[in-house]
């Protein structure tokens, strides 16, 4: 792609002014002083990400979120591998919050507005979103970009600080440098065969200029990149001592259930707080604009409170709305509405417009809810200008600016401290839970609160996955290949909600490249190709849900590519391989994938195979489906094989988990995900009516990691796409009948 | 006021009957490792043991223990060795883990029932929510603990 990270990062500080991480390969001195605040017990810190202590345990910087995908882990690895430690010596823990942590390549990747696809980075959006991005300068944790972030910088950081050592052990020993390196923790002379531990250098080290140029590894002598090391938060989550941000408890702490308005955008009228100000435990009551807080002693005494408070909502505009009309509404804009461009090849539209043989299918998918296993909770204390707040976040930047913004102070009052995130999504981007935590905190000066919400707030006030239409048109060649293809895509644009909510002053009406991803960025290549997105404003929150707008798009688009293959008469497997004569990566991983899977072997009487392939967030993923399908739509995944190339693999363990993470997620999404709006609120409230996968219909699952020799590629998302497709091209095979719409129990399928 | 045994410890609380169990273990007797995650009996996330028996917590009123014995993820064994704590470290188990105590209460309740169940009855007796989707090595971890070979090497 040519694009050279360390002039994007050079030519962003230039815009930003405070984005300093990338002005020199690795930063100085200056930059450690919020990680050395952390140290403790004789710890020292050699630069950002790393210290050591007197006994040569290394504690590791972790600037992103855990909330399931091992980077605690992966990220040690980085460091590990340079520093030469042996794994049992490495600890990880949250980085605090500071510009050094910024993830420059989620801005990067996340320049939704760029129309990257289409016009390149001179775009209009291109330079608004660069501009936000050097404004935001945020430590956050999205779009499957941690490892791409940290894979150079953290590795750097690793052979900066094992140079430092051992320089310092060749001045203490009167040696030059050239005869020492560095193993499992110490620093041996080699001629004399003695040896410094880690622990007794550090202080020293810590003393020298930071290394301008580390050396790094080659690949081929990678001794920790590359293996499946044990992950380091496991023990913790085995025995209930792992503290997410549920658990937190300050000294003092009071807590607030929440009662907000269910319809989008309606506000409180009036409360009788008198009625509740008797119960037991009940210390106070607080509105804040959208519902009303009651703070009691226990969590279970303020639900009990809040639940009988008399409160009169209004609900403002929205009563109306419904998900039939807002779909109706989508079925007028694909008509008529205008579109962004987002890919255009040859002339897709003139010449579908001559062809009398055209193939077209409009598609259709759900809100859906991220439905993080944790509910949405924050703790927040406020005292004397300052403000102190706990919450399992995705973007801790952002919880300090919105804290601040909630109480009124400067940002540099807020401390942020991010335990573990039970489950994430991209709903923990949000701070909705911030505001509304400090706003409480700030009526109760001294006193932390921790709110905590119902799973049926969760359910009704959640940033959803935009619902979507989508219209195909397609034609063959005389050899049966596409000849051209255009899709039309209608749907609330992700990014420009999310920046309604977070810098709504640049939030504009422009192209958000999330709307069309999976679509117009697939890896096929046909003579005529057209992709549009119509967006549509809708009062009902979105927001980046596990793999975005390729949530939906892989599931049109690798649907209707089996469409087409159904109408070239041709082999699923071969119809796909045919359009990726330029793409042996993605030709590599098809061919994998149907050697693994047996695709050319039949399956028995009620059973069949389904297969998509889909490209995001820099890797392809193949995934082949069994199912097994009864008369009366009795329908079973049995077995799914994945084949990936997310590049190169940190820890092939973790990624299979991921795999398995995010096809389990996507696979429920497809079996039951549908989150409906009556009268302006979401139908939908707990497990029971939004219902999941579980142990007896979760299929058995086969990942192979098939590296082609790309570079690194994300791998939290990947896995999501592509499973959807996979299952209804499956039953088209098994019955005929072609599922255009999502969730399969909507048309009469029973999942066991 | 109402006595229990919290993993071999008499617990007392003063609290309303009707509170769940859920909380009176998180918010008054300072055991977090019990999870909320639903409040209607639907995820399990809550597990705990009363008697020995898997009981989802949210959906129990704390006067229903009086005089019984509760046992947490806390309690489950009290080097954290219990031999579905090391199938799950050695399976990779968790995620972001926030399900995982009630997976492992369930499981283990099953397995003091049936010490080496079936495919079908793990089926039917952990029916915990994991969002994270870690099915498949729940169930490979419940057969190394149980000693099956399905549990693989
Ligand atoms: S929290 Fe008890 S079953 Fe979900
Ligand atoms: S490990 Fe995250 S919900 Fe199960």
């Amino acid at each position: 792609m040519g694009f050279s990270r360390r002039k994007f990062l050079i030519g962003s500080s230039a815009v930003a002014g405070g984005l300093v991480v990338g002005c020199s390969l690795l930063p100085g001195r200056d930059t450690i002083a919020a990680y050395s605040a952390t140290a403790k017990n004789g710890e020292v810190a050699l630069n950002a990400w790393i210290k050591i202590d007197p006994t040569g345990v290394v504690t590791v910087a972790v600037p992103r979120a855990e909330m399931g995908q091992g980077i605690f882990t992966s990220l040690s690895q980085l460091i590990a591998e340079e520093l030469e430690v042996d794994w049992g010596s490495i600890r990880a823990e949250q980085a605090p919050v500071d510009e050094i942590y910024v993830n420059s390549y989620m801005l990067k990747e996340g320049l939704s507005f760029t129309d990257g696809f289409h016009r390149g980075e001179n775009t209009l959006g291109a330079k608004v979103m660069a501009k936000i991005a050097g404004i935001l300068g945020i430590q956050a944790t999205g779009g499957s970009t941690s490892i791409r972030d940290a894979w150079e910088p953290m590795r750097l950081a690793g052979a900066a600080g094992r140079e430092m050592l051992i320089t310092a052990a060749a001045n203490k020993w009167g040696f030059p440098v050239s005869q020492c390196r560095a193993e499992k923790g110490h620093i041996i002379h080699v001629p004399s065969k003695q040896t410094l531990g880690y622990g007794e250098l550090v202080g020293l080290a810590a003393s020298l200029d930071v290394p301008s140029d580390p050396k790094l590894k080659p690949a081929s002598e990678f001794k920790v990149i590359g293996k499946s090391m044990k992950r380091l938060d496991t023990a913790q989550k085995v025995n209930g001592q792992a503290v997410f941000g549920i658990d937190v408890e300050p000294e003092g702490l009071l807590y607030a259930a929440i009662k907000t308005c269910p319809v989008f955008g309606g506000s409180v009228k009036s409360y009788d707080q008198k009625a509740v100000l008797g119960m037991p435990g009940v210390k106070a009551v607080v509105p804040y604009p959208a519902g009303v807080a009651v703070v009691a002693d226990s969590w279970w005494r303020a639900k009990k409170a809040i639940d009988s408070l008399p409160i009169e909502f209004d609900d403002g505009d929205n009563g109306g709305l419904n998900t039939d009309s807002i779909f109706k509404q989508f079925a007028q804009e694909l008509e008529t509405g205008d579109a962004n461009t987002y890919m255009d090849v040859g002339e897709a539209e003139e010449f579908l417009a001559k062809q009398s043989d055209v193939l077209e299918a409009t598609y259709k998918a759900p809100y859906l809810a991220h439905a993080c296993m944790e509910p949405i909770n924050c703790t927040a204390k406020v005292k004397d200008g300052k403000v102190e707040v706990w919450v399992a976040n995705q973007a801790p930047t952002l919880v300090k600016w919105f804290a601040a913004k909630a109480a009124d102070i400067d940002s540099e009052n807020v401390t942020v401290h991010s335990p573990f995130l039970g489950g994430g999504f991209g709903r923990r981007i949000e701070v909705d839970m911030v505001i509304q935590a400090v706003t409480i905190a700030n009526a109760l000066p001294g006193t932390p609160i921790k709110m905590i919400w119902t799973r049926e707030e969760d359910f009704q006030h959640d940033m959803y996955r935009p619902a979507a239409l989508s219209r195909f048109k397609g034609t063959l060649d005389e050899k049966g290949n596409v000849a051209a293809w255009h899709n039309r895509i209608v749907s609330q644009a992700p990014t420009f909600s999310v920046m309604t909510r977070f810098a709504p002053a640049m939030a504009m009406d422009m192209s958000d490249n999330t709307t069309a991803q999976g679509s117009a960025d697939t890896p096929y290549a046909f003579p005529h190709k057209h992709i549009e997105h119509v967006p549509v404003d809708l009062p009902v929150p979105v927001g980046f849900w596990r793999s975005v707008g390729h949530s939906y798009n892989a599931f049109f688009s690798e649907s209707f590519m089996d469409e087409m293959a159904h109408k070239a008469k041709k082999d699923a497997y071969q119809f796909r391989r045919a359009l990726l004569a330029d793409r042996k990566d993605a030709r590599d991983v098809l061919d994998r994938l149907a050697k693994e899977a047996e695709w050319d072997k039949p399956l028995g009487a009620g059973r069949a195979k389904g297969m998509a392939l889909h490209e995001s967030f820099g890797s392809i993923v193949g995934q082949v489906v069994e199912i097994t399908l009864s008369d009366d739509k009795q329908l079973s995944v049995d077995r799914v094989v994945s084949v990936v190339d997310c590049g190169v693999v940190v820890n092939p363990d973790t990624v299979v988990a991921q795999i398995e993470s995010g096809l389990i997620y996507g696979l429920t999404a497809a079996f039951y995900g549908e989150i409906n709006i009556e009268n302006g609120q979401v139908t939908q409230s707990n497990f029971s009516d939004y219902q999941m996968i579980r142990l007896s219909n979760a299929p058995v699952m086969e990942t192979h990691l098939a590296p082609s020799g790309r570079h690194l590629g994300g791998v939290g998302e990947i896995a999501t796409p592509p499973i959807a497709p996979a299952v209804t091209n499956a039953i088209f095979v098994a019955k005929g009948e072609r599922i255009r719409e999502l969730p399969l129990i909507k048309s009469g399928y029973e999942v066991g | 006021m109402l006595r229990f045994k919290v993993n071999g410890k008499e617990r007392q609380v003063d609290v309303e009957e009707d509170t769940p169990l859920l909380w009176v273990l998180r918010d008054n007797l300072g055991l977090p490792g019990t999870k909320f995650g639903c409040g209607v009996s639907e995820c399990g996330a809550c597990t705990v043991h009363v008697d020995g028996e898997a009981v989802r917590s949210c959906s129990f009123p704390v006067s229903d223990a009086a005089g019984k014995n509760i046992t947490t993820i806390e309690g489950l064994d009290p080097e954290s060795k219990h031999p579905l704590q090391e199938a799950w470290v050695k399976h990779e188990v968790p995620q972001c883990g926030y399900c995982q105590s009630g997976m492992i209460m369930s499981a283990a309740a099953l397995l003091k029932e049936n010490p080496s169940p079936t495919d079908e009855q793990i089926n039917e007796e952990v029916t915990n929510v994991c969002r994270c989707g870690t099915y498949s090595r729940v169930r490979a971890a419940i057969h190394t603990a149980a000693g099956n070979e399905k549990g693989g090497a």
